[in-house]
């Protein structure tokens, strides 16, 4: 059980973060530059808070009101780096090797020559780390932790620096690691694919702050803020001016449409719509609510499904613009400047209180 | 013919360049790490003795150890040593003259290494010493070993300020470079040729050195900047 809640001043912001992790996989999902990287290098004592306070499995690493702060080799941290951090002098076998502390094992080599068959490393076992693949060195970097033995699991955008092809195969390797290891483990990643794919739970970071844990479903269903909207892939935003509360009607200002939602409440002040979430209207009699009246400016294709771009009853420009993904086998999509109705279904809108 | 220059000449040479070896990296080491105003100020001073002239720092060096300076004397009165017009003395004016080259090439290649690999050892448990000696020199040895072997180029041509500091004593002081300004003076061209070769064929070797060091270094940069 990792516990944190430290203050640190960066260049342009302030990072105050406050959360606990428990067994499983939970998620710091952040924009660039928000200080994701920066609240993993403190955790593991590279960096030190200006004040705060951080628990490991019931031992203070760091305490500003006392005076604690352990070195980063007495933490027992396994930090995972975004490009791997494999020492490029020594071969694979040297880096596992590099990651034994000669404290906990006998054997090293017996311990080295168990990783490398269960994370099938054999014939790669002599190379240096620029000549074997990065799905590869990803591997050897965790086999280089796990033979560290570390309480907790920190990985720094996992699957970023992977090619299309590798991340499927890499992801599938890591949740199965997650799950042998029943550890708790960090991520910190600005990819929403990565949170879907891999936590249990995630915390939005923007602006040095980080938001109230949530499950990883919660996110795409109640993201906590417009920025955690966009994070979690929420493309269309509009200001609400609620118009009957009980009966969820509120008028969506930029949309130009009065639409109804039981997931309205007295303070949501925008509404946000994925762009998976509409649907064409085939019959305007068989539908009932939340129609939009569209104009569609753009299409484009993308295999199975497709991207419309529409103009709505709120104008042309700006948030007004809905992009919309819809199913290509669907033979009654628009043209470019056809007129036509999108539906969306009342659970499938988000509020934000902000 | 007599070999005494270029022995001397080679010896104060290696024994400037081991100084300046362990000197150089620690200097380099402590300052990059440290905030950018500072590093500036001590950057500035490490570096003077690399564009003032040798005469300069000859000069400096005789008033700081010479027979009359404190330091001098302390050394004169209590040890019986003279620290100036002796073959070593010549070590003083090398190692102040070369340690830039060698301190500017080393924070170089600790600047440029990788942040994260040291992070990484310290995540792993292990000591700094062991990061530092094991992850960093060795991923840094072509520029270490290039400012290496540019600051022992440099100690072996070493004329200005080691004339000032060490004279010229035939069998007792005298290098290459103060021995080939020696025999040009009284005339004798035959000898100082040898010497001059003597002296073109050792900076060859050291250059053509660092060159392959630079070959071999460059495939793996390429690398490096392909995976970024």
């Amino acid at each position: 059980m990792l516990i944190a809640k430290f203050k640190k001043q960066l260049h342009s912001f302030q990072l105050d973060v406050d959360f606990q992790a428990d067994m499983g996989v939970l998620g710091i999902l952040g924009p660039s530059g928000c200080g994701k990287s920066m609240t993993l290098k403190c955790i593991a004592g590279i960096e030190t808070p200006d004040s705060g306070y951080i628990e490991l499995d019931g031992v203070v690493m760091y305490d500003s009101a006392s005076n604690i702060n352990l070195t980063p080799q007495n933490r027992r941290v396994g930090y995972l780096f975004q490009h791997y951090a494999l020492f490029p002098t020594m071969t694979v076998e040297q880096n596992l090797l590099a990651g034994v502390r000669p404290e906990d094992f006998d054997d090293p080599h017996a311990e080295v020559l168990k990783v490398i068959q269960t994370l099938n490393l054999e014939g790669i076992e002599k190379k240096k780390p620029h000549l074997i693949s990065g799905g590869q060195r990803q591997r050897v970097a965790l086999g280089r932790i796990l033979l560290n033995q570390p309480k907790i699991l920190m990985l720094d955008e996992p699957l970023s620096a992977l090619d299309q092809f590798l991340k499927w195969q890499v992801q599938l390797e890591l949740v199965e690691l997650f799950e042998r290891l029943q550890k708790t483990v960090l991520l910190v990643t600005h990819n929403r694919e990565e949170i879907f794919q891999l936590c249990d739970t995630v915390t939005v970071l923007t602006d040095g702050k980080n938001e109230v844990k949530q499950s990883v479903s919660e996110l795409f269903t109640a993201p906590q803020s417009l920025s955690a909207g966009v994070l979690a892939g929420c493309r269309n935003f509009s200001r609400v001016e609620i118009l009957n509360l009980e009966q969820g009607l509120f008028n969506a200002l930029d949309w130009g449409v009065n639409l109804r939602s039981s997931k309205l409440t007295a303070s949501s002040k925008h509404c946000g719509a994925y762009s998976q979430s509409f649907k064409v209207v085939a019959d305007l009699n068989a539908e009932t609510q939340n129609i939009l009246p569209v104009t569609c400016l753009h299409r484009f294709g993308k295999g199975v499904t497709e991207s419309l771009v529409c103009s709505t009853p709120g104008g042309s420009s700006g948030a007004s613009i809905l992009y919309t993904e819809l199913d290509a086998r669907d033979t009654a999509l628009p043209n470019v400047n056809d007129q036509f109705h999108l539906a969306i279904a009342p659970p499938d809108l988000v509020f934000f209180d902000n | 013919m007599d070999w005494f220059p270029l022995w001397n000449s080679l010896r104060i040479a290696a024994i400037s360049t081991i100084v300046i070896f362990f000197t150089g990296i620690y200097a380099a080491w402590s300052i990059a790490k440290l905030p950018r105003v500072l590093k500036g100020i001590l950057d500035v001073i490490l570096t003077l003795p690399l564009v003032l002239p040798p005469t300069v720092v000859g000069f400096f060096l005789l008033k700081l150890l010479g027979p009359y300076s404190m330091i001098g004397s302390f050394i004169l009165e209590t040890a019986n040593t003279r620290l100036v017009m002796e073959w070593y003395s010549a070590i003083f004016a090398s190692v102040v003259v070369a340690f830039p080259l060698m301190y500017r090439t080393a924070r170089g290649a600790f600047e440029s290494f990788d942040p994260d690999l040291h992070s990484a050892g310290q995540t792993l448990g292990m000591p700094n010493w062991k990061i530092f000696w094991k992850i960093v020199l060795p991923t840094t040895r072509q520029g270490i070993l290039a400012g290496t072997v540019l600051a022992f180029a440099r100690a072996l041509g070493e004329y200005g300020a080691t004339s000032m500091i060490s004279g010229y004593t035939p069998g007792r002081t005298a290098t290459i470079s103060t021995t080939v300004y020696q025999l040009w003076r009284t005339g004798n061209d035959a000898e100082a040729y040898m010497w001059v070769l003597t002296n073109v064929a050792i900076s060859f070797v050291v250059l053509l050195t660092i060159n392959s060091l630079e070959a071999r270094q460059s495939p793996k940069r390429a690398i490096q900047e392909m995976e970024r």
